[in-house]
């Protein structure tokens, strides 16, 4: 008891510092809270896949497309529940800073296979009459300040033009982690502009996304689409929806984990600065630690008062920055909403937080400790200053 | 003023392990910061390497990228027949029409796949990039099924190395040399004959047309006669803007990433800095009023704590961007959004970065000092000697 008194006594000892300090903490652990988060986020489209959907696309890579007519054949298979067929539009609206996503899908069976877009009925109706409507997350609306029946008109990077949509329905998630900021327009209006513009891109589909009835049958039809179009002009590849975001995620893999090292940076950092805290809180009290031991203090109490403090500093900091991440993330998915569908801190993140923030106190700790418990009276007391 | 000054130094090595690690803490921010500069650097100077002043190069209009481009063969000719393009030694223009495709290999050991440029070459090609050697082996006859890599490819990935195999567009393609493209774009493509890689990806159209102007200065007339010439649906771009263009975007997200992240560290490096000096303040105040009884103005112990905190600051820059210094050895590679194609560089350090960073480094020292060094100045002589 007494030795709790002393700790928390002497951690405030220096006001000024031990504020300091904390502050310092508390800045470190919200900043590797968010960091954590965002690596996290990098990570969200493999998360938010679904184990039912498979999607296929030339073997050779996304940038090849498929025949059409691989449609019919697809769907024939055993397992197969629907399938749906799209090409990435990539078009820019305004310019290239104002980049969202944007696909020629085949509408009806797209809403079909995501059942996590959600549609009001009479808008699904009115997209699926128009062949120029044009479906949009709600995020993406909200920016552009977009109602229903607004022209939208997007410039063609891989098909030239000028490309005019009307916006019929609008889709919200059905979980907050749900991509909001999608354009989803009519292949067939594609691919009949494309008929009569250069015939020889018409007809053919860039990916075909497969919706199965149970996880199981996975690698059993993506081996029988595949083996259905091997040796041909256009062979296929195909895998779950999870291993396809995969390996999007992997080509970039290599920024992310150079995040992921800068988030342990700055525990570092934080470290050196808490420990160089607690070595002079030591160096000036070894008098005291001195005083102490002549009073028949054991070097237990000395090191366990020490140490305590650290931790003591260390967890008030981290706890602080615990609760200061909330407030920060929720200021991130307001302001960078166009960044980031959803930046939620998890349960894992606030632990590992904690974690971090410990470990700042114990590694702080460490020296001063032993220095304070090894003293000899002697040269405590002979100690000025 | 030169008692103050030596003070300052001394007090720093008297209390060496509270000045070690908060310049160490400085020196880490230091090291973030200049870190993410080179990285971002690194990566322009890749992309803008590969392009030549001299050559234009000539892409369908709206499309963002070869990849994304299609030419068609008559377009390409009319390109061709342009008197402004300059002529070789056997009198054929210097000209290369050439076709982009992207591929996706494994990547060696741990067989990830990535997406990889596949360059169709025509004569000239080589010719209009003197930064390309041949390092090993020898150039693909044409007309077969004959492959070049470059470096960073045939060093990453399955089947690229020197007579060994890979397996696209339905053919088997051999590895027949490895080229040196110093530390351009170009390290991480791999070319071929173009009539071949066009009959075997079933692509009839080029990508783009490279060629080198005879007249450097005539360029602006050029693209603007070649842009509204009605036969063609196309824009110009000096090469070495095009491949600025294309590093861009992922340039600036390096350069946001890494300057958010040095602000908020370098906050936590200030304040190991002020929590230093002000203990090296409250430590000396005897010794303060002594300077001041001495005759020593308010304004000499004012300088000598913000140079103290200077210094300390500066100890840290030059320790951290010496620690970047040495990122220079790792090379990066990752996929670059505008290309959609895997791309090797590396961190770069210029003279412009190192000056930013001891900078930053002293600008951090000020901010950490300039408190502490204030309450030192505005002590009241008798009561700083009073104290124990």
């Amino acid at each position: 008891m007494f030795i709790l008194k002393l700790i928390l006594r002497n951690a405030f000892r220096h006001r000024l510092r031990a504020l300091l300090t904390i502050t310092g903490v508390a800045i470190a652990i919200t900043a590797f809270g968010l960091l954590h988060t965002l690596v996290g986020l990098w990570y969200l489209g493999v998360e938010r896949s679904s184990a039912t959907r498979l999607v296929t696309r030339n073997a050779i890579s996304l940038t090849f497309s498929l025949p059409i007519s691989y449609y019919d054949r697809i769907r024939q298979l055993p397992g197969v529940k629907s399938v749906a067929y799209g090409n990435w539009f990539g078009g820019t609206y305004i310019d290239e800073k104002h980049f969202f996503a944007n696909e020629a899908f085949e509408l009806k069976s797209l809403l079909e296979l995501y059942p996590e877009f959600v549609v009001l009925p009479e808008q699904r109706d009115a997209l699926l009459r128009d062949r120029r409507g044009c479906l949009v997350g709600k995020k993406l609306a909200d920016k552009y300040g977009w109602k229903i029946g607004d022209p939208i008109t997007l410039k063609g990077t891989i098909f030239p033009g000028q490309w005019e949509f009307v916006l019929r329905a609008i889709y919200q998630g059905a979980e907050k982690s749900t991509e909001e900021r999608v354009l989803f327009f009519h292949w067939d209006y594609l691919n009949e502009t494309l008929k009569k513009t250069v015939p020889r891109r018409a007809d053919q589909a860039g990916f075909y996304m497969i919706g199965i009835n149970r996880p199981e049958q996975a690698a059993e039809v993506a081996g029988a689409v595949d083996a259905l179009f091997s040796n041909s002009l256009a062979e296929t590849r195909t895998e779950t929806e999870k291993a396809f975001q995969l390996g999007f995620v992997a080509m970039t893999e290599a920024i992310m984990i150079a995040i992921q090292i800068v988030s342990y940076v700055v525990i570092v950092i934080i470290m050196v600065v808490a420990a160089n805290t607690m070595a002079m809180t030591a160096r000036e009290r070894l008098g005291e630690y001195a005083t102490m031991k002549v009073m028949g203090f054991k070097w237990h109490h000395i090191a366990g008062a020490v140490f305590g403090e650290s931790l003591f500093i260390a967890l008030l900091g981290g706890v602080t920055g615990v609760l200061l991440t909330f407030p920060a993330g929720q200021w991130i998915e307001t302001e960078l909403a166009q960044f980031f569908p959803a930046f939620v801190i998890s349960r894992e993140t606030i632990l590992m937080q904690l974690t971090a923030a410990a470990l700042v106190g114990i590694v702080a700790g460490l020296f001063p400790t032993w220095r304070g418990a090894t003293i000899r009276i002697a040269d405590g007391l002979r100690r000025i200053g | 003023m030169a008692i103050p000054i030596s003070y300052s130094f001394r007090n720093l090595w008297t209390r060496r392990l509270t000045t070690a690690l908060t310049a160490t803490g400085m020196a880490l921010v230091v090291f973030v910061f200049a870190a993410t500069l080179m990285l971002a650097e690194g990566l322009q100077k890749t992309l803008v390497e590969t392009g030549s002043p001299d050559n234009v190069i000539v892409i369908r209009s709206g499309s963002q990228s070869e990849v994304q481009s299609g030419v068609e063969r008559l377009q390409a000719s009319i390109v061709e027949s342009r008197p402004e393009v300059a002529l070789g030694a056997a009198g054929r223009p210097l000209l290369a029409k050439e076709l982009v495709v992207l591929i996706n290999l494994n990547k060696r050991g741990s067989n990830k796949p990535a997406n990889v440029v596949i360059r169709g070459i025509g004569d000239n090609s080589l010719a209009i990039r003197p930064q390309v050697r041949l390092k090993e082996g020898r150039m693909p006859r044409p007309g077969s099924a004959e492959i070049l890599a470059g470096e960073s490819i045939a060093r990453r990935f399955e089947g690229a190395g020197i007579g060994e195999h890979l397996r696209f567009a339905m053919r088997d393609w051999t590895v027949v040399g490895i080229f040196d493209a110093g530390t351009t774009g170009f390290s991480s493509e791999i070319w071929g004959d173009v009539d071949q890689l066009m009959q075997s990806f079933r692509r009839p159209v080029y990508s783009s047309v490279t060629f080198k102007l005879r007249d450097p200065a005539a360029f602006d007339t050029l693209k603007q006669q070649l842009e509204s010439d009605p036969r063609l649906t196309v824009e110009a771009k000096r090469e070495t803007r095009y491949y600025l263009d294309q590093s861009e975007a992922m340039a600036r997200f390096l350069r946001i990433l890494g300057l958010t992240l040095t602000i908020i560290f370098s906050l936590g490096a200030i304040i190991g800095a002020m929590i230093t000096m002000y203990a090296a303040v409250a430590n000396r105040v005897t010794e303060i009023g002594t300077l001041r009884a001495l005759g020593f103005q308010r304004g000499s112990i004012l300088a000598a704590f913000v140079l103290e905190a200077l210094f300390l600051g500066l100890l840290g820059g030059i320790v951290g961007v010496f620690a970047a210094s040495f990122m220079q050895l790792i090379t990066i590679s990752t996929m670059n959004w505008q290309s959609f194609a895997e791309l090797a560089f590396s961190f770069s350090l210029t003279p412009g970065i190192v000056i930013k960073s001891l900078l930053f480094a002293i600008i951090m020292g000020l901010a950490g000092g300039i408190l502490p060094a204030f309450r030192a100045a505005r002590m009241n002589i008798v009561t700083a000697l009073r104290a124990t």
